[in-house]
Protein backbone atom coordinates (compact mmCIF):
# COMPACT_ATOMS: atom_id res chain seq x y z
CA UNK A 1 0.00 0.00 0.00
CA UNK A 2 2.74 2.35 0.95
CA UNK A 3 4.57 1.75 -2.35
CA UNK A 4 1.40 2.56 -4.26
CA UNK A 5 1.06 5.93 -2.55
CA UNK A 6 4.72 6.56 -3.16
CA UNK A 7 4.29 5.73 -6.85
CA UNK A 8 1.31 8.04 -7.16
CA UNK A 9 3.15 10.88 -5.59
CA UNK A 10 6.07 10.29 -7.90
CA UNK A 11 3.90 9.97 -11.01
CA UNK A 12 1.84 13.08 -10.35
CA UNK A 13 4.17 15.73 -9.08
CA UNK A 14 1.97 18.15 -7.25
CA UNK A 15 1.96 21.35 -9.26
CA UNK A 16 2.84 24.32 -7.21
CA UNK A 17 0.01 26.26 -8.80
CA UNK A 18 -3.01 24.64 -10.41
CA UNK A 19 -5.92 26.01 -12.46
CA UNK A 20 -9.49 25.39 -11.44
CA UNK A 21 -11.92 26.75 -14.02
CA UNK A 22 -15.47 26.63 -15.26
CA UNK A 23 -17.61 28.07 -18.05
CA UNK A 24 -20.92 29.89 -18.01
CA UNK A 25 -22.21 27.08 -20.26
CA UNK A 26 -20.64 23.97 -21.70
CA UNK A 27 -23.40 23.27 -24.18
CA UNK A 28 -24.60 25.65 -26.89
CA UNK A 29 -27.80 24.80 -28.72
CA UNK A 30 -28.24 26.21 -32.21
CA UNK A 31 -31.93 26.94 -32.53
CA UNK A 32 -33.76 28.65 -35.39
CA UNK A 33 -33.29 32.07 -33.77
CA UNK A 34 -29.63 31.53 -32.79
CA UNK A 35 -27.77 34.81 -33.05
CA UNK A 36 -24.35 34.24 -31.58
CA UNK A 37 -23.48 33.59 -27.97
CA UNK A 38 -21.18 34.81 -25.25
CA UNK A 39 -19.15 32.42 -23.17
CA UNK A 40 -17.88 33.47 -19.78
CA UNK A 41 -14.72 31.65 -18.73
CA UNK A 42 -13.65 32.03 -15.12
CA UNK A 43 -11.54 30.28 -12.56
CA UNK A 44 -9.01 30.41 -9.76
CA UNK A 45 -5.45 29.35 -9.08
CA UNK A 46 -5.02 26.75 -6.37
CA UNK A 47 -1.77 27.10 -4.42
CA UNK A 48 0.04 25.05 -1.88
CA UNK A 49 2.94 27.40 -1.46
CA UNK A 50 3.02 31.09 -0.75
CA UNK A 51 2.89 33.52 -3.67
CA UNK A 52 6.05 34.12 -5.66
CA UNK A 53 7.24 37.53 -6.65
CA UNK A 54 6.80 37.52 -10.43
CA UNK A 55 3.17 38.17 -11.39
CA UNK A 56 1.09 35.36 -12.86
CA UNK A 57 -0.42 35.65 -16.35
CA UNK A 58 -3.32 33.80 -17.96
CA UNK A 59 -3.77 32.82 -21.63
CA UNK A 60 -7.11 31.37 -22.75
CA UNK A 61 -7.84 29.86 -26.16
CA UNK A 62 -11.15 28.75 -27.61
CA UNK A 63 -10.91 26.65 -30.72
CA UNK A 64 -13.66 25.39 -33.03
CA UNK A 65 -13.63 22.15 -35.06
CA UNK A 66 -10.75 21.83 -37.55
CA UNK A 67 -11.41 22.18 -41.25
CA UNK A 68 -9.46 21.69 -44.43
CA UNK A 69 -9.67 25.02 -46.21
CA UNK A 70 -8.64 26.30 -49.61
CA UNK A 71 -6.92 29.68 -49.81
CA UNK A 72 -6.88 31.17 -53.30
CA UNK A 73 -5.04 34.20 -54.60
CA UNK A 74 -6.13 36.37 -57.50
CA UNK A 75 -3.86 38.07 -59.96
CA UNK A 76 -4.35 39.92 -63.19
CA UNK A 77 -4.61 37.78 -66.32
CA UNK A 78 -5.27 39.79 -69.48
CA UNK A 79 -7.19 42.60 -67.74
CA UNK A 80 -9.25 40.21 -65.63
CA UNK A 81 -8.71 39.30 -61.99
CA UNK A 82 -8.71 35.54 -61.68
CA UNK A 83 -7.64 32.92 -59.14
CA UNK A 84 -4.14 31.93 -60.17
CA UNK A 85 -2.69 30.29 -57.08
CA UNK A 86 -4.20 28.10 -54.41
CA UNK A 87 -2.98 26.47 -51.22
CA UNK A 88 -4.82 23.83 -49.28
CA UNK A 89 -4.44 24.31 -45.55
CA UNK A 90 -4.78 20.92 -43.86
CA UNK A 91 -6.13 22.02 -40.56
CA UNK A 92 -7.50 25.41 -39.69
CA UNK A 93 -9.95 25.88 -36.82
CA UNK A 94 -13.37 27.13 -37.90
CA UNK A 95 -13.21 29.53 -34.96
CA UNK A 96 -10.24 30.59 -32.87
CA UNK A 97 -9.98 33.10 -30.08
CA UNK A 98 -6.98 33.94 -27.93
CA UNK A 99 -7.49 36.06 -24.82
CA UNK A 100 -4.58 37.05 -22.62
CA UNK A 101 -4.02 39.00 -19.45
CA UNK A 102 -1.29 41.12 -21.05
CA UNK A 103 0.64 41.72 -24.28
CA UNK A 104 1.11 38.33 -25.92
CA UNK A 105 4.86 38.75 -26.46
CA UNK A 106 5.32 39.28 -22.72
CA UNK A 107 3.04 36.59 -21.34
CA UNK A 108 4.15 33.79 -23.66
CA UNK A 109 7.56 32.78 -24.98
CA UNK A 110 8.09 31.59 -28.55
CA UNK A 111 9.08 28.09 -27.48
CA UNK A 112 6.01 27.65 -25.31
CA UNK A 113 3.85 28.91 -28.15
CA UNK A 114 5.37 26.31 -30.48
CA UNK A 115 4.94 23.55 -27.95
CA UNK A 116 1.31 24.27 -27.07
CA UNK A 117 0.18 25.79 -30.42
CA UNK A 118 -1.38 28.78 -28.75
CA UNK A 119 -1.36 31.70 -31.19
CA UNK A 120 -3.59 31.59 -34.26
CA UNK A 121 -0.58 31.13 -36.55
CA UNK A 122 0.51 28.04 -34.59
CA UNK A 123 -3.02 26.64 -34.37
CA UNK A 124 -3.16 26.45 -38.18
CA UNK A 125 -1.32 23.55 -39.73
CA UNK A 126 -0.28 24.02 -43.32
CA UNK A 127 1.87 21.27 -44.71
CA UNK A 128 1.74 19.41 -47.97
CA UNK A 129 1.29 22.65 -49.90
CA UNK A 130 2.21 22.49 -53.59
CA UNK A 131 5.90 22.92 -54.25
CA UNK A 132 5.53 25.79 -56.70
CA UNK A 133 4.00 28.02 -54.05
CA UNK A 134 6.99 29.48 -52.30
CA UNK A 135 5.19 32.10 -50.26
CA UNK A 136 3.17 29.72 -48.08
CA UNK A 137 3.42 32.04 -45.03
CA UNK A 138 1.74 34.75 -47.10
CA UNK A 139 -1.25 32.46 -47.72
CA UNK A 140 -1.52 31.58 -44.05
CA UNK A 141 -1.35 35.28 -43.11
CA UNK A 142 -4.12 35.94 -45.65
CA UNK A 143 -6.25 33.17 -44.14
CA UNK A 144 -5.88 34.75 -40.70
CA UNK A 145 -6.57 38.24 -42.07
CA UNK A 146 -9.74 37.16 -43.91
CA UNK A 147 -11.09 35.24 -40.94
CA UNK A 148 -10.19 38.01 -38.46
CA UNK A 149 -12.21 40.35 -40.67
CA UNK A 150 -15.17 37.98 -40.39
CA UNK A 151 -14.81 37.71 -36.58
CA UNK A 152 -13.91 34.03 -36.83
CA UNK A 153 -10.41 34.59 -35.48
CA UNK A 154 -9.86 36.89 -32.54
CA UNK A 155 -6.79 38.00 -30.66
CA UNK A 156 -7.68 39.92 -27.52
CA UNK A 157 -4.65 40.96 -25.56
CA UNK A 158 -5.43 42.11 -22.05
CA UNK A 159 -8.98 40.77 -22.16
CA UNK A 160 -8.43 38.38 -19.27
CA UNK A 161 -8.72 40.14 -15.95
CA UNK A 162 -6.67 38.67 -13.11
CA UNK A 163 -7.33 39.57 -9.49
CA UNK A 164 -4.79 39.14 -6.75
CA UNK A 165 -3.01 36.59 -8.98
CA UNK A 166 -5.72 34.14 -8.03
CA UNK A 167 -9.05 34.84 -9.69
CA UNK A 168 -9.37 35.32 -13.44
CA UNK A 169 -12.19 35.74 -15.91
CA UNK A 170 -12.88 36.65 -19.51
CA UNK A 171 -15.75 36.48 -21.94
CA UNK A 172 -15.54 35.41 -25.58
CA UNK A 173 -18.10 36.34 -28.22
CA UNK A 174 -19.11 33.47 -30.48
CA UNK A 175 -20.38 34.65 -33.88
CA UNK A 176 -23.80 33.73 -35.28
CA UNK A 177 -22.33 31.64 -38.11
CA UNK A 178 -21.15 28.94 -35.73
CA UNK A 179 -20.23 25.50 -37.01
CA UNK A 180 -21.46 22.44 -35.15
CA UNK A 181 -18.90 20.43 -33.19
CA UNK A 182 -16.73 20.38 -30.09
CA UNK A 183 -15.10 23.64 -29.10
CA UNK A 184 -11.97 23.21 -27.04
CA UNK A 185 -11.20 25.65 -24.25
CA UNK A 186 -7.61 25.76 -23.01
CA UNK A 187 -6.39 27.79 -20.09
CA UNK A 188 -2.65 28.33 -19.55
CA UNK A 189 -1.02 29.83 -16.47
CA UNK A 190 2.24 31.46 -17.37
CA UNK A 191 5.00 33.13 -15.48
CA UNK A 192 7.85 34.91 -17.27
CA UNK A 193 6.61 33.41 -20.55
CA UNK A 194 6.68 29.82 -19.30
CA UNK A 195 3.57 27.67 -19.04
CA UNK A 196 3.35 26.43 -15.49
CA UNK A 197 -0.04 24.79 -15.59
CA UNK A 198 -2.79 24.13 -18.10
CA UNK A 199 -6.42 23.12 -18.02
CA UNK A 200 -8.75 22.17 -20.83
CA UNK A 201 -12.41 21.48 -21.29
CA UNK A 202 -14.93 21.25 -24.10
CA UNK A 203 -18.02 23.17 -25.15
CA UNK A 204 -20.49 21.13 -27.17
CA UNK A 205 -22.14 23.11 -29.97
CA UNK A 206 -25.13 21.33 -31.44
CA UNK A 207 -28.08 22.05 -33.65
CA UNK A 208 -31.38 21.21 -31.95
CA UNK A 209 -35.03 20.92 -32.92
CA UNK A 210 -35.97 21.92 -36.46
CA UNK A 211 -32.36 22.80 -37.34
CA UNK A 212 -31.19 19.33 -36.35
CA UNK A 213 -34.07 17.60 -38.13
CA UNK A 214 -33.46 19.42 -41.43
CA UNK A 215 -29.70 18.98 -41.31
CA UNK A 216 -29.91 15.25 -40.62
CA UNK A 217 -32.62 14.73 -43.25
CA UNK A 218 -30.62 16.63 -45.87
CA UNK A 219 -27.54 14.49 -45.30
CA UNK A 220 -29.06 11.09 -44.60
CA UNK A 221 -32.17 11.10 -46.80
CA UNK A 222 -31.21 13.58 -49.53
CA UNK A 223 -33.75 12.29 -52.03
CA UNK A 224 -36.66 12.70 -49.62
CA UNK A 225 -35.29 16.07 -48.53
CA UNK A 226 -35.12 17.21 -52.17
CA UNK A 227 -38.68 16.06 -52.83
CA UNK A 228 -39.83 17.80 -49.66
CA UNK A 229 -38.17 21.06 -50.78
CA UNK A 230 -39.88 20.80 -54.18
CA UNK A 231 -43.25 19.95 -52.64
CA UNK A 232 -42.92 22.96 -50.37
CA UNK A 233 -42.09 25.13 -53.36
CA UNK A 234 -45.08 23.75 -55.27
CA UNK A 235 -47.55 24.27 -52.43
CA UNK A 236 -46.25 27.78 -51.73
CA UNK A 237 -46.41 28.74 -55.41
CA UNK A 238 -49.91 27.36 -55.89
CA UNK A 239 -51.11 28.72 -52.53
CA UNK A 240 -49.98 32.26 -53.28
CA UNK A 241 -51.60 32.15 -56.71
CA UNK A 242 -54.89 30.88 -55.24
CA UNK A 243 -54.79 33.41 -52.41
CA UNK A 244 -54.28 36.30 -54.81
CA UNK A 245 -57.09 35.14 -57.05
CA UNK A 246 -59.37 34.98 -54.03
CA UNK A 247 -58.30 38.46 -52.87
CA UNK A 248 -58.62 40.12 -56.28
CA UNK A 249 -60.91 38.12 -58.55
CA UNK B 1 -35.39 38.96 -36.63
CA UNK B 2 -32.36 36.73 -37.08
CA UNK B 3 -32.76 33.19 -38.42
CA UNK B 4 -30.08 30.50 -38.33
CA UNK B 5 -30.07 28.54 -41.59
CA UNK B 6 -29.43 24.82 -40.98
CA UNK B 7 -27.56 24.00 -44.21
CA UNK B 8 -25.87 27.32 -44.96
CA UNK B 9 -24.85 27.49 -41.24
CA UNK B 10 -25.13 31.25 -41.08
CA UNK B 11 -27.52 33.55 -39.27
CA UNK B 12 -29.32 36.15 -41.39
CA UNK B 13 -32.16 38.62 -41.06
CA UNK B 14 -35.47 36.99 -42.01
CA UNK B 15 -37.04 40.24 -43.27
CA UNK B 16 -34.11 40.92 -45.57
CA UNK B 17 -34.61 37.47 -47.14
CA UNK B 18 -38.34 38.10 -47.51
CA UNK B 19 -37.62 41.41 -49.25
CA UNK B 20 -35.01 39.85 -51.50
CA UNK B 21 -37.47 37.11 -52.47
CA UNK B 22 -40.17 39.70 -53.11
CA UNK B 23 -37.97 41.78 -55.39
CA UNK B 24 -36.90 38.79 -57.44
CA UNK B 25 -40.49 37.45 -57.56
CA UNK B 26 -41.69 40.79 -58.90
CA UNK B 27 -39.20 40.64 -61.77
CA UNK B 28 -40.03 36.99 -62.36
CA UNK B 29 -43.72 37.76 -62.76
CA UNK B 30 -43.13 40.79 -64.97
CA UNK B 31 -40.60 39.37 -67.38
CA UNK B 32 -40.91 35.61 -67.15
CA UNK B 33 -37.31 35.28 -66.09
CA UNK B 34 -36.64 33.02 -63.12
CA UNK B 35 -34.58 35.71 -61.42
CA UNK B 36 -31.75 33.30 -60.67
CA UNK B 37 -29.23 35.59 -62.32
CA UNK B 38 -30.15 38.19 -59.67
CA UNK B 39 -30.80 36.14 -56.56
CA UNK B 40 -27.65 34.00 -56.68
CA UNK B 41 -25.24 36.98 -56.64
CA UNK B 42 -27.40 38.73 -54.03
CA UNK B 43 -27.36 35.72 -51.70
CA UNK B 44 -23.59 35.38 -52.06
CA UNK B 45 -23.30 39.09 -51.31
CA UNK B 46 -25.17 38.74 -47.97
CA UNK B 47 -22.83 35.92 -46.91
CA UNK B 48 -24.51 32.68 -47.99
CA UNK B 49 -21.94 30.15 -49.27
CA UNK B 50 -21.96 30.11 -53.09
CA UNK B 51 -22.90 26.45 -53.48
CA UNK B 52 -25.86 26.85 -51.11
CA UNK B 53 -26.90 30.05 -52.90
CA UNK B 54 -26.92 28.33 -56.30
CA UNK B 55 -28.82 25.24 -55.13
CA UNK B 56 -31.34 27.10 -52.99
CA UNK B 57 -32.15 29.72 -55.59
CA UNK B 58 -33.02 26.85 -57.97
CA UNK B 59 -35.54 25.68 -55.39
CA UNK B 60 -36.92 29.20 -54.95
CA UNK B 61 -37.30 29.63 -58.72
CA UNK B 62 -39.50 26.50 -58.83
CA UNK B 63 -41.98 28.14 -56.45
CA UNK B 64 -42.04 31.59 -58.04
CA UNK B 65 -42.35 30.05 -61.52
CA UNK B 66 -45.31 27.88 -60.45
CA UNK B 67 -46.98 30.91 -58.92
CA UNK B 68 -46.35 32.90 -62.12
CA UNK B 69 -47.32 30.18 -64.58
CA UNK B 70 -50.72 29.62 -62.93
CA UNK B 71 -51.67 33.23 -63.63
CA UNK B 72 -50.57 32.74 -67.25
CA UNK B 73 -52.55 29.50 -67.58
CA UNK B 74 -55.70 31.37 -66.59
CA UNK B 75 -55.03 33.97 -69.26
CA UNK B 76 -54.22 31.19 -71.77
CA UNK B 77 -50.78 32.57 -72.48
CA UNK B 78 -48.86 29.28 -72.13
CA UNK B 79 -47.96 27.37 -75.27
CA UNK B 80 -47.88 23.83 -73.82
CA UNK B 81 -46.55 21.91 -76.87
CA UNK B 82 -43.78 24.50 -77.26
CA UNK B 83 -43.10 24.27 -73.51
CA UNK B 84 -42.74 20.49 -73.74
CA UNK B 85 -40.29 20.72 -76.66
CA UNK B 86 -38.22 23.30 -74.76
CA UNK B 87 -38.37 21.12 -71.64
CA UNK B 88 -37.03 18.03 -73.40
CA UNK B 89 -34.12 20.12 -74.67
CA UNK B 90 -33.70 21.69 -71.23
CA UNK B 91 -33.34 18.38 -69.38
CA UNK B 92 -30.77 17.14 -71.92
CA UNK B 93 -28.86 20.42 -71.57
CA UNK B 94 -28.96 20.35 -67.75
CA UNK B 95 -27.57 16.81 -67.66
CA UNK B 96 -24.69 17.83 -69.96
CA UNK B 97 -24.23 21.08 -68.03
CA UNK B 98 -23.78 19.29 -64.69
CA UNK B 99 -20.91 17.31 -66.21
CA UNK B 100 -19.32 20.51 -67.54
CA UNK B 101 -19.78 22.16 -64.15
CA UNK B 102 -18.07 19.31 -62.27
CA UNK B 103 -15.26 19.26 -64.81
CA UNK B 104 -14.70 23.01 -64.36
CA UNK B 105 -14.79 22.65 -60.60
CA UNK B 106 -12.07 20.02 -60.79
CA UNK B 107 -9.94 22.58 -62.63
CA UNK B 108 -10.62 25.14 -59.86
CA UNK B 109 -11.79 27.88 -62.20
CA UNK B 110 -15.54 27.59 -61.89
CA UNK B 111 -16.04 31.05 -60.34
CA UNK B 112 -14.25 32.82 -63.14
CA UNK B 113 -16.01 30.89 -65.88
CA UNK B 114 -19.41 31.47 -64.29
CA UNK B 115 -18.69 35.21 -64.04
CA UNK B 116 -17.36 35.37 -67.59
CA UNK B 117 -20.34 33.54 -69.05
CA UNK B 118 -22.65 35.87 -67.09
CA UNK B 119 -20.91 38.92 -68.52
CA UNK B 120 -20.82 37.61 -72.09
CA UNK B 121 -24.40 36.30 -72.21
CA UNK B 122 -26.00 39.13 -70.28
CA UNK B 123 -24.02 41.70 -72.28
CA UNK B 124 -24.96 40.34 -75.70
CA UNK B 125 -28.61 39.67 -74.88
CA UNK B 126 -29.16 42.86 -72.90
CA UNK B 127 -27.51 44.97 -75.61
CA UNK B 128 -29.46 43.44 -78.49
CA UNK B 129 -32.75 43.63 -76.64
CA UNK B 130 -32.21 47.22 -75.63
CA UNK B 131 -31.42 48.40 -79.17
CA UNK B 132 -34.31 46.48 -80.68
CA UNK B 133 -36.96 47.55 -78.18
CA UNK B 134 -35.88 51.22 -78.18
CA UNK B 135 -36.20 51.17 -81.97
CA UNK B 136 -39.64 49.58 -81.67
CA UNK B 137 -40.81 52.26 -79.22
CA UNK B 138 -39.42 55.03 -81.47
CA UNK B 139 -41.28 53.64 -84.47
CA UNK B 140 -44.50 53.41 -82.47
CA UNK B 141 -44.09 57.04 -81.27
CA UNK B 142 -43.39 58.43 -84.75
CA UNK B 143 -46.77 57.09 -85.78
CA UNK B 144 -45.42 54.73 -88.41
CA UNK B 145 -46.77 51.24 -88.83
CA UNK B 146 -45.53 48.73 -86.26
CA UNK B 147 -42.33 46.99 -87.10
CA UNK B 148 -42.88 44.12 -89.45
CA UNK B 149 -40.80 41.26 -88.11
CA UNK B 150 -39.02 39.14 -90.64
CA UNK B 151 -41.22 36.08 -90.84
CA UNK B 152 -38.96 33.83 -92.84
CA UNK B 153 -35.38 32.92 -92.08
CA UNK B 154 -33.30 29.77 -91.90
CA UNK B 155 -35.48 28.54 -89.02
CA UNK B 156 -38.29 27.90 -91.49
CA UNK B 157 -36.23 25.75 -93.81
CA UNK B 158 -35.70 22.93 -91.28
CA UNK B 159 -37.60 19.61 -91.28
CA UNK B 160 -39.82 18.08 -88.52
CA UNK B 161 -42.36 20.88 -88.62
CA UNK B 162 -44.97 21.11 -85.91
CA UNK B 163 -47.99 23.31 -85.33
CA UNK B 164 -47.92 25.51 -82.22
CA UNK B 165 -51.44 26.88 -82.10
CA UNK B 166 -51.16 29.24 -79.12
CA UNK B 167 -48.13 30.90 -80.64
CA UNK B 168 -49.61 30.82 -84.14
CA UNK B 169 -46.47 29.17 -85.47
CA UNK B 170 -45.75 26.31 -87.85
CA UNK B 171 -42.04 25.62 -87.48
CA UNK B 172 -39.55 22.80 -87.09
CA UNK B 173 -39.01 21.41 -83.55
CA UNK B 174 -35.23 21.56 -84.01
CA UNK B 175 -34.75 25.29 -83.15
CA UNK B 176 -36.84 25.19 -79.93
CA UNK B 177 -35.10 21.94 -78.96
CA UNK B 178 -31.71 23.63 -79.48
CA UNK B 179 -32.85 26.66 -77.46
CA UNK B 180 -33.92 24.26 -74.69
CA UNK B 181 -30.55 22.49 -74.66
CA UNK B 182 -28.67 25.80 -74.50
CA UNK B 183 -30.87 27.01 -71.65
CA UNK B 184 -30.49 23.75 -69.72
CA UNK B 185 -26.73 23.92 -70.18
CA UNK B 186 -26.57 27.47 -68.84
CA UNK B 187 -28.98 26.59 -66.04
CA UNK B 188 -26.63 23.94 -64.72
CA UNK B 189 -23.36 25.82 -65.29
CA UNK B 190 -24.53 29.25 -64.11
CA UNK B 191 -27.06 28.08 -61.53
CA UNK B 192 -29.97 30.00 -63.01
CA UNK B 193 -33.35 29.20 -64.55
CA UNK B 194 -32.20 30.50 -67.91
CA UNK B 195 -35.23 32.66 -68.67
CA UNK B 196 -33.05 35.61 -69.59
CA UNK B 197 -31.61 33.57 -72.46
CA UNK B 198 -34.82 31.77 -73.37
CA UNK B 199 -37.12 34.81 -73.52
CA UNK B 200 -35.06 36.71 -76.13
CA UNK B 201 -34.40 33.48 -78.06
CA UNK B 202 -38.14 32.80 -78.25
CA UNK B 203 -38.89 36.34 -79.37
CA UNK B 204 -36.09 36.89 -81.87
CA UNK B 205 -35.27 33.37 -83.06
CA UNK B 206 -38.61 31.56 -82.90
CA UNK B 207 -40.74 34.71 -83.43
CA UNK B 208 -43.21 33.80 -80.72
CA UNK B 209 -45.63 36.52 -79.55
CA UNK B 210 -44.18 38.27 -76.46
CA UNK B 211 -47.27 37.62 -74.30
CA UNK B 212 -46.97 33.85 -74.87
CA UNK B 213 -43.22 33.84 -74.35
CA UNK B 214 -43.39 34.71 -70.64
CA UNK B 215 -45.83 31.95 -69.64
CA UNK B 216 -44.15 29.31 -71.78
CA UNK B 217 -40.71 30.18 -70.44
CA UNK B 218 -41.99 29.95 -66.84
CA UNK B 219 -43.49 26.54 -67.63
CA UNK B 220 -40.16 25.19 -68.86
CA UNK B 221 -38.19 26.79 -66.00
CA UNK B 222 -40.31 24.99 -63.36
CA UNK B 223 -39.16 21.57 -64.51
CA UNK B 224 -35.56 22.38 -65.35
CA UNK B 225 -34.99 24.04 -61.94
CA UNK B 226 -36.82 21.19 -60.16
CA UNK B 227 -34.41 18.81 -61.87
CA UNK B 228 -31.34 20.85 -60.85
CA UNK B 229 -32.69 21.19 -57.28
CA UNK B 230 -32.85 17.41 -57.00
CA UNK B 231 -29.35 17.06 -58.44
CA UNK B 232 -27.93 19.57 -55.93
CA UNK B 233 -29.86 18.06 -53.00
CA UNK B 234 -28.70 14.52 -53.69
CA UNK B 235 -25.08 15.15 -54.71
CA UNK B 236 -23.91 18.21 -52.76
CA UNK B 237 -26.51 18.48 -49.93
CA UNK B 238 -26.60 22.22 -50.51
CA UNK B 239 -30.34 23.00 -50.69
CA UNK B 240 -31.28 25.01 -47.61
CA UNK B 241 -35.01 24.55 -47.22
CA UNK B 242 -35.40 27.21 -44.54
CA UNK B 243 -33.63 29.79 -46.72
CA UNK B 244 -35.73 28.68 -49.69
CA UNK B 245 -38.95 28.99 -47.68
CA UNK B 246 -38.23 32.60 -46.69
CA UNK B 247 -37.30 33.54 -50.26
CA UNK B 248 -40.39 31.71 -51.56
CA UNK B 249 -42.82 33.50 -49.24
CA UNK B 250 -41.47 36.84 -50.43
CA UNK B 251 -41.13 35.59 -53.99
CA UNK B 252 -44.62 34.20 -54.60
CA UNK B 253 -46.20 37.46 -53.45
CA UNK B 254 -43.83 39.44 -55.66
CA UNK B 255 -44.57 37.17 -58.62
CA UNK B 256 -48.32 37.76 -58.35
CA UNK B 257 -47.86 41.51 -58.27
CA UNK B 258 -45.34 41.30 -61.10
CA UNK B 259 -47.63 39.29 -63.36
CA UNK B 260 -50.34 41.95 -62.98
CA UNK B 261 -47.93 44.80 -63.69
CA UNK B 262 -46.61 42.91 -66.71
CA UNK B 263 -50.11 42.42 -68.11
CA UNK B 264 -50.75 46.19 -68.04
CA UNK B 265 -47.51 47.20 -69.73
CA UNK B 266 -46.69 47.33 -73.40
CA UNK B 267 -44.44 44.59 -74.73
CA UNK B 268 -41.80 47.12 -75.88
CA UNK B 269 -41.67 48.78 -72.47
CA UNK B 270 -41.27 45.40 -70.78
CA UNK B 271 -38.40 44.57 -73.08
CA UNK B 272 -36.61 47.88 -72.47
CA UNK B 273 -36.86 47.39 -68.72
CA UNK B 274 -35.64 43.80 -68.87
CA UNK B 275 -32.78 44.86 -71.16
CA UNK B 276 -31.72 47.58 -68.69
CA UNK B 277 -31.84 45.16 -65.78
CA UNK B 278 -29.79 42.56 -67.64
CA UNK B 279 -27.23 45.22 -68.62
CA UNK B 280 -27.00 46.49 -65.04
CA UNK B 281 -26.18 43.04 -63.66
CA UNK B 282 -23.72 42.51 -66.52
CA UNK B 283 -22.01 45.83 -65.77
CA UNK B 284 -21.66 45.03 -62.07
CA UNK B 285 -20.08 41.64 -62.79
CA UNK B 286 -17.77 43.11 -65.44
CA UNK B 287 -16.54 45.79 -63.01
CA UNK B 288 -15.86 43.12 -60.37
CA UNK B 289 -13.73 41.22 -62.87
CA UNK B 290 -11.83 44.27 -64.09
CA UNK B 291 -11.15 46.24 -60.90
CA UNK B 292 -8.51 45.11 -58.47
CA UNK B 293 -10.27 43.49 -55.51
CA UNK B 294 -9.51 44.87 -52.04
CA UNK B 295 -8.62 41.42 -50.79
CA UNK B 296 -6.71 39.30 -53.27
CA UNK B 297 -7.10 36.17 -51.19
CA UNK B 298 -10.25 34.17 -50.64
CA UNK B 299 -10.95 31.30 -48.26
CA UNK B 300 -13.28 28.45 -49.11
CA UNK B 301 -14.32 25.44 -47.14
CA UNK B 302 -16.18 22.21 -48.03
CA UNK B 303 -15.65 23.03 -51.69
CA UNK B 304 -17.84 26.16 -51.44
Amino acid sequence: MRWLVALLIWAVPAAAEEVVADLSQNRISITADFDGSEILIFGAVKREEPLEGVPLEVVITLSGPSQTVMVRRKSRVAAIWANTAAVEVDRAPSFYAVATSGPLSQVLSQTEDLRHRITTRRAIRAVGAPQEVLDLPEFVRALIRVREGAGQYQLREGAVSVREQTLFSTSIELPANLVEGNYEVRIFLTREGHVINAYDTVIYVQKVGLEKFLYVLAHERPFIYGLMSLALAGVAGWGASAAFRWLRP
Amino acid sequence: MQVYLPIAEVSVNAFMLLGLGGLVGLLSGMFGVGGGFLITPLLIFIGIPAAVAVATSANQIVASSISGVLAHFRRRTVDLPMGMVLLVGGLIGAAIGMRVFNWLRAMGQVDLLVSLSYVVFLGIIGGLMFIESVNAIRRARSGGRPAQRRRHNWVHALPLKMKFRTSGLYISVIPPLMVGVLVGLLAAVMGVGGGFVMVPAMIYLLHMPTKVVVGTSLFQIIFVTAFTTMLHATTNYTVDVLLALLLIVGGVIGAQVGTRIGARMKAEQLRVLLALLVLAVCGKLAIDLLLQPEELYSVSWRGF
